[in-house]
Order: C-alpha cells, then structure tokens, then sequence
C-alpha cells in the first residue's frame, strides 16, 4: 500500500486523507464496543465518565457492577459470603439463571443444527443433487427473513403444537435459525475439497463410513466447527424469539439484558455488556485458529 | 470418532436437564410489573404468604402482564397462576373469557367482621379480579433542574415555554388523552364525555402535539424515574410510586404534583387454566386480606384496596416517613383527581390506540 | 462419481458391463442412486426447517386472511348473513338470530370476544355487545329488533351491521386492507382511512427509505475500508479485520447499549461535547430516542456485512490492473472510475441487497434507541402481537413484509447466488 516514490503532492495529500477517513472508520466500529468496558467499572450509577475516572483515582473505579451481576434476584444478597450464599446465587440470582439458559440452548441448538447441517452439506455439495439451488435457498432463508416474523409463525404454531414455553421449542428455533450459517460453512469448505481424495480412499478398500471418519470430516472439519460457533452464537445473541416463545423459565441473556435496558439502566448491564465482548473475543481467536488450520490443509490438496 | 462421542453425550446431557422445565407441587407463579412495585409485593404479600403456607412463589415481571395471559390461555399452555393486571384488562378479559371466576363471598372479612364485598373500596371487587392498589398516573419533576417557580396544574406539564425541556410518558393513549384533556381546561366531570367524541380526541391530540417534539416516551414503569433520574427529562408521567420510592429510599429531588392525577385499581387474577389454581385463589385470599394490604403500603406509595387497611398504614419502612399524606387516596391529593373509566377503555383502547399509534409514528 | 468417466455418445451404444448389462443403463442407474444418495443426505434437515420454519409461517399467512371468531360464537347471524346477502340493518329475523347468539354468547363467556373482533372495525362496539348480551335473556320475541333497539340505539346503525356481516365471513382479506390503511365505509365502499389514522404505509415507506439510506450510508463507509484492507500486506490487513469481526461476533444487544451509552444527553459524545465547549450544559443535543439514533446504531450493527462480501471481491482484483491503466495515460481518478469500481461491482451488489434486507426486519435496535420517529413497521408488528393482541392484523403486517423480503432474496439469489454467501 505505500506511495510509489514518484507521487505527485496532490496524491501524496490524497492517500494521507485517505488514511485518516479509514482510521476514522475503523474508531467508528470499535469505539463503541471498547468505550463501555471503562464504564463498567464505574463506582457511580451513571453511563459516563466521572472526575474519577478520567483523572485515573482508584476511587473512581469498583467491581460493585460486577457484583450486582452475582446479587440481583438473589433472595437474601446481604448475608455472609460462604457456602449457603453461593447456593442462593446458584438458585436465584437472575443473571446466573439466565446464563445456565442460554448455555444450554445454545450447546443443545448448535448440536442439532451442526450434525443435521453438515449431513445436508456433504449432500448439496454433490453436483448430482436434484433441485439443489432451490432447496439451498430454503434451507438459508432463516437467515434472511426478519426474525419478527419468524418469531410471529413460531408463537402461533407453538401454541398450537404445546411447544410455547418449553426448552424443547426454543431449541428447535434457535437450531433453525443456526442452520444457515452451518450450511454455508460447511459448502463452502467443501467446495475447495478434492474428491479424488474419497474416491481414492474407497478404490483402496474403505467403506463408506471409514472414508467420512477418515478423510471427509478431518479435512472439513474447520468449516464444520466454525459453522457450529456461527450457530452457537446466532443462539446466544437471540432474543426476539425467545422475547415471544419463552417463558420465565427460559429467560435467556440476551431476554434479561433486553428487560434490563427497558427498565433499569444501571451500569450492572455494562458489565454483562464486557464480560460479552470478552465471550467474543475468545470466539474470534479461536475462528482465526481454525482459520489457519484449515489453509494449512488445504494447502495439501491441489485444487 | 471422538467428536461424535461428545456430541452425543452433550445430547444427552440436555436431554436429562429439559425435566427441570416442569413446576413441582406447591409452587405458583405470580406475574406482575417489576420494579420497586414486585419488591413492594414481595415483602408485603410473597415473603409472608410462602412463610405461613410451607409453599413456593415464583416472580415474574412483564412490562403489561395483561398481554401475556391472552397469549398463554389461547394457546392452552398456561404458566401463570395469578397475575397483576389494570382494571380495565381484568374486566375485559373476563368478558372473553381468559380468566377464572373468582367468588366474592370467599374472601376474608375484615377484621371487625365487615365482609370482603362492603369493606372493598367500590368497584374493588369484579367478577374475575381482586383489587389489592389504588393507584395513579400522576406527573413529576426534579426539583433540582427546575430552579425558581415549581410546576403545580397539569397545565404546567403542557407549558414548555414557562418549563422548558424534555417531557416523559408512557406510550399508550390511555392516562396521557384524559391528561391532555384536563390540561386544555376540560373539568374532570367531563374528559371522558369529551374524549368521547371525534373531536374531543382531536382536541387532546391537539394539546399533546404542542408539547410532541419534546416527549421521551417511555413503556415499562421503572423507566420513568430512571429518565428523570438520567436527567433525560426535566418533567415525567408515572405511576406515583414508584416515584415516591426513588424520592424517598434513593434520595432523589423528584416531586410530584397530584393536580389531574388519573386514578385507577390494580387487580390479582387467575388466567384460566392456571396449573394451580386452587393454591393461586389461596394467594389472593391472603394477599388482598386487611394486613398484607396494609403493609404493602410501607413499601410504596400505593393505597390498599380495602377500607379496614387505612388504619393499619402507618410509616415507611425507613421508620421516619409518614405513608397516609402520599396515598393517591390522601384527601389532599385528590383536589382534581380523575377516575379511570374502566368501561370507556374496554369499548374505545383499540380505536384511540390507533389513533394515537398513527399520531405518534407521523413526524 | 459414474460421471467422470462418461463416454462419448458414440460409443456408449456398444459398450456393455461385466455382468452383460448395458452402459447407459447402469449408469442411469448409478446416477440416480447417487442422487438418491445426496438427498437423503439433505432429507432430514429439510423435513426439519419446513416443520420449524416453513409450517409455522404458513400457519401465520394463513391467520391473516382467517378469522373465525364471529362465524364460531354467532353461527345464527352468521347463517342468516349468508342466506340475506341485502345490506343494511336487517329485519326481526335477523335481530332474533342475533338475540339468540347473544344469549349463548353470554353463557359461554364468549361474546367478549365478539365485541372486541367487532371493535376492530367500529369503535364503541364492545360495551355495545356486552351490554346487550346481558339484557339478551330478559328479551321475549317475537320483537327482538324493537327490545334490542329500546336497549341501544346503536343497533340501528348500518355501518355496524356491514361490519358484523364482513366479519361473519372467516376468510378475509380486511386485515390485509387495514394493513394497508384501507376500510370499508358505511356503504362498505373500499376507502382510505381518515388522513390522520393513516400510519402502515407511512411506516413501510419508512422502513424502506430509512434501510436504503442505512444501506448506502454502510456502503460509504465499506468501501474505503475494504479497500484498504484488500490492499494492506496480510499481517497488517488481518490485524486491522479484528475491528471488523469483533464488532461481527459482538452480541446485538451489547452493539445497542453501547450506543445508548453514548448518545444519552447525559451520555458520553453529549459530555465530550460540553468538555470541549462545542455546547452548553443545557444545550445537550438529543441524539438518541428518534431516527438518528436508529440510523447510526443500526449502521455500525450492519456495517460488518457490507464491508466482509466487499472486501472478499476486492481481494480478487489484482493490483497489476491499475497500475495498467495508469501506465496508459489514465489520471488515478479515471483508472480508479473506469478499472477498478466496476471490477467491484458485484461485491456492492452483494453487501447492499444483505443490509438492505437485513435492516427492513429489524426490530430490538429501533424499539431501544429509536423512540417514536425512528419506529419501523417491525415495531408495530410487536405492538399488535403483545399489546393490542389484533393477532390477524400483525399477521397481514409481517405478511407484506415477508413478501418484499423474499421479493429481495430472490434479487439477490439471481444476481449474487446463494453459494457466494461467505463469513469471515
């Protein structure tokens, strides 16, 4: 990207304006997620910063937000810490109830949308599959209708089949809406597949079995597991199907945090909010992992 | 070969922890409007219900638990057993019939033996509710934002010229058109015959859209004192409780002005086929009883329901604040109060909803 | 796997297999089992996706133009509805019909229901039906018309009964009507509604002009960004993609408290703006709770979508193509017009029709920091659902909505195709 030596004043002056608009950018898509990691930290309720902070006073800063994540909903927060609190968390406090939630809908949708998904995946990817192009768009298409409609369709269709309010209805929603992003991982790993690579495995003996264990899955197995974190996240991160098809039961983070931000903004959301983005960046580096991993076998097929 | 082991053992998993989802015996489920208004209800009603009974009670808020009940009795999965809904919501769903029959005559006396039906505040009892509050939509401001003269008429909320800044409300036709009504000089015998006509709407539209580039609108409760609190708005509809509690416990400079305040009932009910009914009817019984109603008072600025209770409101629970002189109910407060007409929401919420929907989206 | 070695047609005819069979037919054979084969690999997720997701919005399309609830409570009316097509108030007989469901009504606690399908269309009508199914039983034929007439005057208004007469049918296409601010007038003439009730159109217009400019605001700031990220040498660009796929893999609900944080008038950008004295204390500019707020929060939530298609075609442009062409005498500005902007047309195409689609269904981020101006049609569709419970009417909403986005995801299969959709 550097200047060639031979650029005149006027494309010199260009290409720093250039840089500046796009550093802008990038700050207008990172400032907002950074900026409420300080604010999380805040000794006052307020969504900004204090004399405090700015001027780096320890005062300024607490884990009092932090801690109203473990308290609130609790029954009795004001008792001794030891055992029989942390049971109380265990059992009441809001947040908590809501992160056992989502965890379990997340890791029982993305199971089902990932081993259904790839299964469909080996199959479309097949030049002989009939009607392909179409029924691949119905299979994405949970991906591009609005979720308030597919949210509409559900709490109807659940009150009618006595799935409304069940863990079982929402994750078979949230397994639905997961499948797209599986799908396409998963096709677009196999595209760059050599098929002389299953063909020869079979010619040498293997049964159809072994040459999936064997060859197929080791080498589409990044896509497979990057399509399975797409999905666990697309559940994680949902809300207005559940905000329709959920009960107290299944109150999920994404359902507690919608309920915090219309009722009471404290900065106890700002804290979820960080401890979130973390989540993210975890899942980012283990996308980027993968990542490599899957360019570094690639690179042994030509193709 | 391993992966596909764990899968499935993860799917097992699962599989044995989707039991958890069905309620054991013994516990109800009470859904109300969150806030200081459940803690309020949980103290007073929940903690010493669960304590006297043996049983559990699980909260839940919704920010309108009228609407969920439809959802969950049309669709015959119902998971609440009793719910807190506006008076005009119980009566109209007991008229579709979304809710159980509650009989009058098994409610306790009071305690010198007045009956339940004659110690209700009238309209306190229906066919299918139970009133445990009298509350109120008043308008309130933070004393320290507005220096020098203080708003005191309804009007002043509609004078942005005189107070400047931003106003909140709730979103919904009802409360704000009565206000604007009795803001535009309407007397309170009047505002709903007025609203009553196309152009008594027109008219309350008119006096809203003066003030309309400055409204913040605001939909679950709590959210009206956090608007003023986040100095958002200088001037707010609320519900008057859940003001007096961030005056009184969080120590904020709010007041409020009871001038044209619109009053109206909170009602327990039981949405029909509720999982345990018989324990949740045993709930409101106890809960809408003398004591427990009067007790509700000491943690928010709620009238009870029954007459026999006034005698038993006495002070906050901070121990200092004297409960009677906030009461919507305080003869000082209702100088020009405005009851709710129940009747005139069921026939016209959908139409002025519309209405208001229309004139709020049109910028 | 058979079609590798496919013959030449003019062979095939003489070629026969090992066990005597001939080619073609075999291989016909081996072809239809391994489509046989790829489908059944797709069999189940299909069946999956069209129970959980196909039924359930077939079931929603089928709401919108079903609505049994007075054909089911007032079968008598209903039945001499569809035997007295005449218009207008009707004679004793209907009024008996109507006395006789009424008093039904009232016993099954239904008639509540009835009053408020009817108060959809006519205001006032459900205290109207209450009211007299409670008289209904203490009224003695053969004068019902005359009894109910005494009760309430209202029962003499033609507009009410065409109401009731539309609404008897359980197949209509009034929520559709509605949906699009249309009604029926006192002679059931088709007519807009009064100019001052008028709010569906207005929204879904708002909802398109509101996604295009998100769309084309995404699409400016995409584009210098992905250029240079498809430019940069790779240990930088992939350094600088973690600011674009953290904001990506950053939970909805995070991206929007963040910006409340930010656009309060006591937030954050307000304070920065006082500190540097741009504004006063009391001058705090409102940057959240109207259209403003919708449009920046939403664009930084879908600016991610634009900048990932964009980048990936950008990357395929080789660099030796402007160099070319500014070799051959073009200015930077012409190669960049002429060479390059066309070479990534397909990537814009690709990003602006995801955005676009995306951003007409959205709906947390609007109802959070949007306020009233800044309402989409989705809000509203909400509203019906869980506060005004006109289940029907939400249904015709997301009914018109689903069909442009479909009307657009075709677009967009036949342009882009759906096997170049790709993340990260």
């Amino acid at each position: 990207m550097a200047l060639p030596p031979h650029a005149s004043l006027g494309e010199k002056s260009w290409h720093y304006c250039y840089l500046i608009i796009c550093a802008l950018i990038f700050l207008f898509l990172i400032a907002p997620i950074l900026v409420i990691i300080p604010l999380s930290f805040n000794t006052e309720p307020y969504f900004t910063f204090t004399y405090e902070m700015l001027t780096f006073d320890p005062k300024g800063y607490s884990l009092r937000w932090y801690d109203n994540i473990l308290t609130f909903g609790m029954a009795e927060p004001d008792r001794p810490r030891n055992n029989a609190w942390w049971d109380d968390v265990w059992a009441n406090a809001a947040w908590f109830h809501a992160f056992k939630n989502s965890l379990i809908i997340g890791i029982a949708a993305t199971t089902f949308a990932t081993v259904l998904g790839t299964l469909a995946a080996l199959g479309l990817s097949r030049p002989e599959m009939p009607f392909r192009r179409t029924i691949m768009a119905l299979l994405i298409s949970p991906m591009i209708v609005p979720l308030i409609i597919t949210a509409t369709g559900l709490f109807f269709f659940y009150a009618a089949a006595g799935l409304a309010h069940t863990y079982l209805g929402i994750v078979m929603a949230h397994a639905m809406l997961g499948i797209p992003f599986v799908i396409i991982t998963v096709t677009a790993t196999l595209t760059g597949f050599d098929h002389s690579l299953s063909r020869a495995a079979a010619s040498l003996g293997a049964s159809p079995v072994t040459v999936f264990h064997k060859v197929i899955l080791p080498l589409i197995l990044p896509g497979v597991i990057s399509g399975a974190l797409f999905s666990f996240v697309t559940s994680f991160d949902e809300v207005v199907v559940v905000l329709f098809v959920a009960s107290y039961d299944q109150q999920t983070i994404p359902l507690q945090m919608w309920n915090g931000i219309r009722e009471q903004i404290s900065p106890t959301i700002l804290a979820v909010a960080t401890l979130l983005v973390i989540v993210s960046i975890a899942l980012l580096t283990v996308l980027e992992l993968l990542r490599r991993r899957s360019e570094r076998l690639r690179g042994l097929s030509p193709g | 070969m391993k992966t596909l082991k764990l899968v499935a053992s993860a799917t097992l998993a699962v599989g044995l922890l989707l039991p958890a989802a069905t309620v054991s015996a013994g516990e109800i489920t009470v859904m109300s409007w969150g806030g200081a208004y459940t803690k309020s209800q949980v103290e007073a009603y929940h903690k010493p219900w669960m304590a006297k009974t043996g049983h559990k009670l699980k909260s839940v808020d919704s920010p309108n638990p009228g609407a969920p009940i439809k959802a969950q009795v049309t669709a015959g999965k119902v998971s609440i057993d009793v719910a807190d809904v506006e008076y005009s919501d119980a009566v109209r769903y007991c008229d579709e019939g979304l809710l159980e029959p509650i009989d009058a005559k098994s409610l306790p006396s009071a305690i010198d033996g007045t009956s339940a039906e004659n110690d209700f505040i009238k309209g306190g009892i229906t066919d299918c509710g139970v009133a445990n509050i009298v509350w109120s939509t008043i308008f309130a401001y933070d004393a320290d934002k507005i220096k020098g003269e203080k708003p005191k008429t309804i009007a002043d909320f509609f004078n942005t010229s005189k107070f400047p800044g931003k106003r909140g409300m709730r979103k919904g036709a009802k409360a704000n058109l009565e206000m604007a009504l009795m803001a535009d000089g309407v007397a309170v015998a009047d505002v709903y015959k007025v609203l009553g006509s196309t152009a008594g709407v027109k008219r309350a539209l008119g006096k809203l859209d003066s003030i309309k580039s400055d409204i913040v609108w605001w939909e679950a409760g709590a959210q009206a004192p956090q608007l003023l609190a986040d100095g958002e708005v200088v001037m707010t509809t609320a519900y008057n409780g859940r003001i007096f509690n961030a005056a009184v416990s969080e120590n904020k400079p709010f007041a409020i002005v009871w001038d044209g305040q619109v009053l109206d009932f909170d009602m327990f009910v039981i949405p029909k086929g509720a999982p345990n009914k018989a324990l949740a009817l045993d709930f409101i019984k106890f809960a809408t009883s003398t004591k427990p109603l009067a007790d509700q008072a000491k943690y928010i600025a709620y009238g009870p329901a029954r007459k026999s209770s006034a005698a038993f409101v006495g002070l906050f629970k901070d121990g200092k604040t004297k409960m009677a002189p906030h009461m919507p109910t305080a003869p000082a407060n209702l100088k020009n109060a405005l009851v709710n007409n129940f009747e005139f929401w069921a026939d016209n919420a959908s139409e002025l909803n519309e209405r208001f929907n229309a004139w709020i989206a049109a910028n | 796997m058979a079609m590798a070695n496919k013959p030449s047609p003019e062979t095939e005819t003489t070629l026969v297999m090992a066990d005597g069979q001939p080619l073609k037919k075999a291989l016909t054979r081996a072809m239809r089992r391994a489509r046989l084969r790829a489908f059944l690999l797709v069999i189940p997720l299909l069946a999956f996706v069209l129970v959980t997701f196909a039924l359930p919005i077939g079931q929603m399309l089928y709401l919108s133009i079903h609505n049994p609830v007075f054909s089911d409570y007032m079968p008598r009316l209903t039945a001499y509805f569809n035997t007295h097509p005449e218009e207008g108030v009707p004679n004793e007989e209907g009024f008996a019909a109507l006395v006789l469901d009424l008093i039904d009504a009232k016993k099954n606690r239904t008639v509540g229901r009835v009053g408020t399908r009817i108060n959809y269309d006519r205001a006032g009508s459900s205290s109207l039906f209450k009211s007299s199914a409670r008289k209904a039983a203490k009224f003695k034929g053969p004068s019902y018309k005359e009894s109910l007439l005494e009760h309430r005057q209202d029962w003499a208004d033609p507009k009410l009964w065409n109401v009731m007469r539309r609404a008897a049918n359980a197949h209509t296409f009034d929520f559709y009507l509605a949906a699009l601010d249309f009604t029926h007038d006192a002679n059931g003439n088709l007519i807009k509604v009064e100019p001052e009730r008028r709010i569906y159109i207005m929204l879904f217009l708002r909802t398109f002009m509101l996604s295009t400019l998100i769309a084309g605001l995404c699409l400016l700031l995409a584009f210098p960004v992905s250029h240079l990220l498809a430019n940069l040498p790779l240990r930088y660009s992939n350094l600088l993609m973690i600011l674009v796929l953290l904001p990506f893999w950053t939970s909805l609900l995070v991206r929007t408290t963040s910006w409340i944080t930010l656009l309060q008038s006591q937030g954050v950008l307000n304070d920065l703006l006082v500190a540097i004295g741009l504004i006063g204390d009391d001058g705090r500019i409102q940057l959240m709770y109207n259209q403003f707020g919708t449009i920046i929060a939403m664009t930084h939530i879908l600016l991610p979508f634009m900048i990932l298609p964009l980048y990936s075609v950008m990357k395929t442009i080789p660099p030796s193509y402007m160099r070319a062409a500014r070799s051959l005498g073009a200015t930077p500005f012409t190669a960049f017009v002429k060479v390059y902007f066309p070479l990534t047309i397909p990537g814009i195409g690709a990003g602006t029709l995801l955005v676009f689609i995306l951003a007409i269904g959205y709906y947390i981020t609007p109802a959070l920091v949007g306020g009233s101006s800044g309402e989409l049609i989705s809000n509203q569709i909400a509203f019906h659902m869980q506060s005004s419970l006109n289940w029907s009417l939400a249904a015709a909403l997301g009914a018109i909505l689903l069909f442009g986005v479909i009307l657009l995801y075709w677009l967009y299969a036949r342009l882009i195709g759906i096997d170049n959709m790709k993340f990260g």
